[in-house]
């Protein structure tokens, strides 16, 4: 489990600094479904199987799969776009500077609370345990938030979706 | 947990069997191409073609490996390999028998295993996206999101076909799924889901009537028209592989899996799976190809409102029952 962990946290930090100094897009995209798995792989070894793979099938197999989507439209050539003059000056050393207080800052914390070494036992994290408890303890939460996805579907519908038009002679677009 | 070495010969085991099976695969599909159309199919190296694979495969060694100048040369190399890697990986959580006493034939054996499954083929589309992204062509980029577009598409209904199944069998591990079906094989009582996942797994691997990614008549070749040699060896044998784990999930999901008289469960198993690869082709050889609106259009107002109603019928019986 400790290799688990050692794997995922590598991964993750290796694709979240990947997003960051990636200059391509496409690169930061893969940079991001790194971080993804690397996130499912920590999950794996807090014993929350179900999460990992839901982590998996909803973000790394879903929603990144958009972002390539438009990013791949967007920048069809893969020249990253041209860098002028940053209209921040400096910005690099001061986030710098905050990063490094912030990790100074937590640095005692760390140290102070040494977190547990042994990995957790049970099955709390299975796909049995997991969803009789969505679907008994937290029926109610559950369905609303199905409902409020349902609400945001159908406004990306009304959104997004043509209005229907009126018959235009013969050559009218057919289907969708 | 089995040994450490126990794993690696098997993995290592497990991709030789598949990179075989995936050679007379392609043998196979010539030969029987060959027969629904009335030719003799490969027949020189050696006797009946058998040695076609080795042929093919020292061709694909030896061709020049080319990248096109514009291309982004580490995705380029990289997307390949993510295609060829989730179709091997998908095939660790599949068991072939079930196990008896300290030996298991399969690999992993998780509680989760077909979400993992799931998970672990929902990866192979970045093989595509990428690699017709990468080599920075019009045809590779169309054919890539065409392709992308289609297997996310089919993927929902076939996702919603199999809860039926989750449903029946109470269980997502595979091993609880076939031995549901000692008795009744899933196809009798999901009729509907077993066609529609049928249906569903020729649109993922790409195949005929669905392999709209690579109609060459519009699109040259789709997301791997630049790719030469090993590379696109990979591309092909991902799609294969594919075609034998999807070929293999739906012979657990549906078929029974290893159940069946007489014979070793093994021997079922590969029979039914073999069974299910053989329909690959004949519907390939079969069908022409669809058109690409059509087939969006039928994925989505089609299967997956039928999937749909095929799981709340299913879920009905079960709670009424």
């Amino acid at each position: 489990m400790v290799l688990f962990f050692l794997l995922g946290s590598l991964m993750a930090v290796a694709g979240a600094s990947g997003v960051v100094v990636a200059r391509k897009p496409v690169h930061g995209v893969i940079g991001m479904i790194l971080n993804f798995l690397g996130l499912a792989l920590l999950y794996v070894s807090l014993q929350a199987e179900f999460l990992a793979v839901v982590q998996i099938i909803v973000y790394a197999g879903a929603v990144m799969v958009l972002f390539l989507f438009v990013v791949a439209l967007l920048t069809a050539h893969a020249k990253p776009p041209a860098m002028g003059p940053s209209p921040l000056r400096g910005q690099g050393w001061r986030a710098g500077l905050v990063a490094v207080l912030l990790l100074t800052a937590l640095l005692p914390v760390g140290v102070v609370v040494p977190g547990r070494a042994e990995p957790w036992e049970g099955d709390f994290g299975g796909v049995v345990r997991f969803g009789q408890e969505l679907l008994t303890t937290h029926l109610l939460a559950f369905e609303a938030l199905a409902l409020v996805l349902m609400v945001a579907v159908i406004g990306v519908v009304i959104l997004v979706g043509r209005p229907p038009q009126r018959r235009r002679g013969a050559r009218g677009e057919g289907g969708s | 947990m089995e040994a450490w070495w126990l794993l690696l010969v098997k993995s290592v085991g497990l991709v030789l069997l598949l990179f075989l099976i995936f050679a007379y695969l392609m043998l196979f599909e010539r030969k029987f191409l060959g027969f629904f159309q009335l030719r003799h199919g490969p027949n020189r190296t050696g006797p009946w073609g058998l040695l076609q694979p080795f042929a093919d495969a020292v061709k694909l060694v030896f061709k020049e490996d080319i990248i096109p100048a514009s291309a982004d040369r580490l995705i380029y190399r990289l997307a390949p390999m993510i295609s060829l890697f989730v179709a091997l990986a998908a095939y660790v959580v599949i068991p072939v028998a079930p196990s008896s006493g300290s030996f298991r034939w399969g690999i992993a054996d998780p509680n989760a295993g077909l979400l993992l499954l799931l998970a672990i083929l929902s990866l192979g589309v970045y093989g595509i996206a990428l690699g017709g992204w990468a080599s920075q062509g019009k045809y590779t980029l169309l054919g890539a999101l065409r392709s992308t577009a289609q297997a996310i598409s089919y993927e929902l209904a076939m996702a919603m076909s199999l809860v039926g199944v989750l449903i029946l069998a109470g269980s997502v591990r595979l091993d609880d799924i076939v031995a549901a079906q000692a008795r009744v094989p899933f196809i009798v009582l999901q009729p509907v889901g077993a066609l529609i996942f049928l249906i569903c797994i020729v649109a993922e691997t790409n195949r005929a009537p669905f392999d709209l990614p690579e109609g060459e008549t519009e699109l040259v070749g789709g997301y791997h028209t630049e790719y030469s040699g090993l590379r696109f060896a990979m591309y092909y044998m991902a799609e294969y592989i594919n075609m034998i784990v999807m070929a293999s999930l739906l012979t657990h999901l549906y078929l029974g899996g290893w159940h069946g008289p007489l014979l070793p469960p093994v021997v079922w198993f590969a029979l039914k799976v073999a069974a299910v690869l053989f329909l690959f082709i004949w519907l390939r050889a079969t069908l022409p190809r669809f058109r690409y609106d059509r087939l969006m259009s039928f994925g989505w107002k089609v299967l997956l409102p039928l999937a749909a109603l095929n799981l709340l019928v299913t879920a009905a019986v079960v709670v009424l029952a």
